[in-house]
């Protein structure tokens, strides 16, 4: 019990996480219809940028807290800068083009993200320097650190933050009307090219933040870490029913908690056949689970013509 | 310029000239590896084979990118399982040495299979959520192969399996050197004119296949699906023909390589591999057979080209300021982008309409609420 409990607390930590990435796949692919591969490795630049502006801090003596707000600001300002101008330059030219076309870009650009970061910040995986003094908690008898709380409950705000945001701004009711019909609401009056880049401002930023908080779960950031990351935070917005926020949450929280447990028990139940080391293919077993059986996800309503 | 063109073609339409030329290519083609290892050495011949290579998996993937318009990125999970059926069963590795003959067949019937095993629970899904499943598809194939090793050691894990056979037809090894008519076959050249048969036979499937009942069941579905089904396509059985039919040129490729290289390990089928088999098919013209074999050549020879930009920079500024693998890795990803915004029907475009489907957006139902 005391194992599946603390399962169960690793899952919903690095679950909020890849929630917060999957809001970033969602926004877009409601808005665009477009799976923005390089989400995931706008992930990895804000990682590796709030880790280096860590490093340089914690070298200079600032205290921890400032530490941790800076590096995320400035993360976020790289991501945000980022996200904006790859919309701009590669995915708008695109809008109109056959399906195809604005994939292989953003995988193009997914590879030129990898690359340039191993160009910048080396091949080799980089740790995170030690800024806060872990304290342990301990919830029902499952140990959790200070720092694995902070992020939970600070991804949770985020996410309230922007359900409130999308529910009850002008921006988020534009966003929405967008969303259900891009040229209608340009009739209404929204400016839609504003709204789209306006959606990967908020995506970016969002994944600017998971980034850092990534490099504080793991302790490390690598140029290919984005990868995997996306794959399984696209994984929890499919899960979830893509283009729906509030779906992309409940889908980021049930894989971690899903991949967790998963990942704890193989061993026993195969009787050690199949070890922890398998921890990676549970993520794309649910996705291709979901998507067989109910394509729409948990709290999606659209089925198109993906379904 | 115009001259030149109505002279070509002129000279195009007349069947003399088409024979002759023909003729120069077949002798070009046969001459190919002596011409090249005279001129840039005997690497190149071994590039020369691996591009062969690349023009079967790419011919395979363009059934089912090209024609199909079933996006896949897992594609080289087929060539996986192809390369490791033939590791396994002619290595010390199970101790099993099957002849070459029996298990090229074999290798592609197995890659048959997983092409069914991926196709059939993915039928219903289209363009982008697809191309993730088969991605995800291609990435736990490799996760397997990289742990099969325990309790049970089948693939022998991280380390790869060694020591594979050569290709042997009959008594004659490959693996040897042999004079024939005065000129000294090395390996290479040997696997030279073997890829070339078989890349030649992909061709020509591949030509059939298009103008075929079935290619062009295949191209109607990837316009529209609906119409097609309606057309009294049974598109079920149509989509899951093309990804057997691809997995299998992956497959047969597959062993060809792992006889090739004597030595396979789940490095070599990364995502990575699978984007630039795409990346041959995308950026020669989708669809085109002629177009994605120019795809296959100049994507496996340019980036052995920048190998030389290492010492190139050494000798500019002193020092290699972008390692020539990064640098291969970046103008891939700027090529695909500036390719898709500039042209993005491919270099060698095919000549039916629109290869890639209509815009995301605008197939969706209008009364899609969500």
């Amino acid at each position: 019990m005391e194992i599946f409990a603390q399962q169960l607390v690793n899952g919903l930590v690095l679950g909020s996480i890849y929630a917060l990435v999957a809001l970033g796949y969602t926004m877009v692919y409601g808005i665009l219809g477009l799976i923005n591969f390089a989400h995931g490795d706008i992930t990895m630049i804000g990682a590796l940028v709030s880790l280096t502006a860590v490093q340089l801090l914690a070298a200079a003596g600032v205290p921890a807290p400032v530490v941790l707000v800076l590096a995320g600001g400035a993360a976020m300002v790289v991501c945000v800068a980022l996200g904006v101008s790859i919309e701009r330059v590669a995915y708008r030219p695109l809008r109109h083009a056959p399906r195809l076309a604005p994939l292989i870009t953003a995988i193009g650009i997914s590879i030129l993200l990898q690359y340039s970061a191993a160009l910048i910040w080396g091949k080799q995986y980089i740790a995170m320097p030690e800024i806060v003094e872990p304290t342990r908690i301990v919830i029902a008898g499952a140990q959790l650190t200070s720092l694995q709380a902070t992020i939970f409950l600070l991804a949770c705000a985020i996410m309230a933050g922007l359900l409130w945001f999308l529910k009850a701004s002008r921006m988020g009711r534009a966003m929405r009307a967008t969303e259900q019909n891009p040229a209608v609401a340009g009739l209404m009056g929204v400016n839609t090219n504003k709204v789209i880049a306006f959606t990967f401002v908020l995506g970016s930023a969002i994944g600017a933040i998971a980034g850092l908080m990534v490099v504080l779960y793991y302790g490390l950031g690598h140029y290919f870490m984005g990868f995997m990351l996306g794959l399984k935070a696209f994984t929890a917005a499919v899960l979830g029913g893509i283009g729906n926020v509030a779906g992309a949450v409940l889908g980021g929280l049930l894989l971690g908690v899903i991949e967790s447990l998963a990942s704890g028990y193989i061993g026993d139940l195969t009787g050690g056949v199949l070890g922890s080391n398998y921890r990676d293919i549970f993520a794309f077993l649910v996705l291709v689970l979901v998507l067989v059986l109910k394509p729409s996800g948990l709290m999606g309503q659209h089925s198109g013509d993906r379904a | 310029m115009t001259a030149a063109t109505t002279t070509i073609k002129t000279l195009a339409g007349n069947p003399h000239c088409r024979r002759l030329a023909w003729l120069a290519i077949v002798l070009l083609l046969l001459a190919a590896p002596f011409l090249i290892e005279t001129t840039l050495g005997r690497s190149w011949v071994r590039i020369a084979d691996v591009a062969l290579l690349f023009i079967m998996l790419a011919l395979g993937l363009n059934i089912v990118v090209g024609f199909a318009g079933l996006l896949d990125l897992g594609y080289i999970a087929f060539f996986a399982v192809g390369a490791y059926s033939y590791a396994l069963l002619a290595s010390p590795q199970l101790g099993v040495h099957w002849p070459f003959l029996v298990l090229l067949p074999l290798g592609a019937a197995v890659a048959a299979l997983f092409g069914i095993l991926l196709g059939g629970p993915t039928l219903r899904l289209r363009g982008d959520y697809l191309a993730i499943v088969t991605l995800g598809f291609g990435e736990i194939i490799r996760v397997f192969l990289n742990n099969l090793n325990r309790p049970v050691n089948i693939t022998n894990g991280p380390q790869g399996i060694t020591l594979i056979d050569p290709l042997q037809i009959g008594g004659f090894s490959l693996a040897q050197t042999h004079t024939f008519a005065g000129l000294t076959f090395s390996p290479v050249h040997s696997y030279y004119f073997v890829f070339l048969a078989c890349a030649v036979v992909s061709i020509i499937i591949s030509l059939r296949l298009e103008n075929s009942r079935i290619g062009r069941a295949w191209v109607a579905i990837r316009d529209d699906e609906l119409a097609a089904s309606a057309m009294g396509i049974n598109t079920r059985n149509v989509k899951l023909l093309a990804f057997a039919m691809g997995a299998t040129f992956g497959g047969v490729a597959g062993g060809l390589f792992a006889s090739f290289q004597g030595f396979v390990s789940p490095e070599s089928f990364h995502l990575i591999d699978s984007i630039m088999v795409l990346c041959m098919v995308v950026l020669g013209g989708m669809g085109n057979v002629a177009g994605v074999v120019l795809g296959a050549v100049l994507l496996t020879a340019l980036p052995e080209a920048l190998r030389y930009v290492g010492p190139l920079q050494q000798s500019w500024f002193g020092e290699v300021i972008i390692d020539p693998a990064d640098l291969r890795m970046l103008l891939f990803g700027l090529a695909l982008v500036l390719m898709m915004l500039l042209r993005p029907s491919g270099i060698w475009p095919s000549r039916r309409r629109h290869v890639a489907g209509p815009p995301a957006k605008e197939t969706e139902a209008p009364s899609a609420a969500r």
